[in-house]
């Protein structure tokens, strides 16, 4: 099955992030085909490389990363929600005068259109959220 | 549209909170303006707070946030014909349908008549048309 994935809390504050990824690798391991992972509302602060979590604790972001590097996932964070929560690429510190970006490896910032395809080309879009 | 040309997929968009206080109401609408440019098939559901949005008369001035509510009444010209709002939920809050705004559209295979876009369906009813729906949003 391919699956579609919104993720519509922050890291730590919410779980969803936590059981987003849960849901991706096991469905992964099963098999299944992640068509989309998309970040919206506080979602997108998911994708900022500038976290620093307790050692003890797990590092989301990097987990994403890193399952993204693995299984070739496209991590998408919606660019008008990232805006407004001082998420950013290269290209969008440049584009607005910032002089840093913190956009984390594996994501790209991308329109809501991308949320819509998602929804359009999966079998199943599952929302994590609140 | 770059993908997934020829497919309508039934989209149904459940606003379930205030509209201010969070985010949701707002960043739900962005979804929903940006969606109507795909040709889909779309529903819109307003529950619980949710209805909240709908309401005439809303001033935010005092809290210093933005008054999106006009834009709900823009929804006909982006197509957009099938907003269900829950009677319960109205009830339970002690409003009416003559506490929300009118909503329209002009139907072009009816010499653009202007007909509602609003319709109040009970829960049980309102669990059907989900039931319906290929893509759910909850916001």
């Amino acid at each position: 099955m391919k699956f579609g994935i919104v993720i519509n809390e922050g890291p730590y504050t919410h779980q969803s992030s936590d059981s987003a990824l849960q849901f991706v690798k096991a469905a992964i391991e099963k098999g299944h085909d992640i068509f989309r992972v998309f970040f919206y509302h506080d979602g997108v602060n998911n994708g900022t490389r500038l976290g620093v979590p307790p050692q003890d604790d797990r590092n989301l972001t990097k987990e994403w990363s890193e399952l993204a590097e693995k299984h070739g996932l496209d991590l998408v964070v919606c660019v008008a929600a990232a805006q407004r929560r001082g998420i950013l690429d290269e290209d969008e510190m440049g584009r607005h005068g910032k002089n840093a970006h913190n956009l984390a490896p594996g994501f790209r910032i991308s329109g809501l259109g991308q949320l819509i395809e998602a929804g359009i080309q999966t079998d199943r879009l599952v929302t994590f959220g609140d | 549209m770059e993908n997934g040309e020829g497919v309508v997929k039934r989209f149904c968009y459940i606003n379930r909170k205030a509209p201010y206080g969070t985010i949701y109401a707002l960043e739900s609408l962005e979804v929903v303006l940006i969606a109507a440019a795909f040709d889909q098939d779309i529903s819109l559901v307003f529950v619980d707070d949710g209805v909240y949005q709908l309401t005439k008369g809303q001033d935010t001035e005092s809290i210093g946030m933005k008054n999106f509510s006009k834009t709900y009444t823009a929804l006909g010209d982006y197509d957009i014909k099938k907003v269900y709002v829950e009677k319960e939920s109205l009830e339970e809050r002690g409003l009416t349908a003559n506490d929300l705004q009118a909503l329209k559209y002009e139907d072009e295979d009816d010499d653009w008549a202007e007909k509602d876009s609003l319709f109040l369906v009970g829960r049980s009813e309102l669990t059907e048309i989900i039931n319906e729906q290929d893509v759910i949003l909850s916001f």
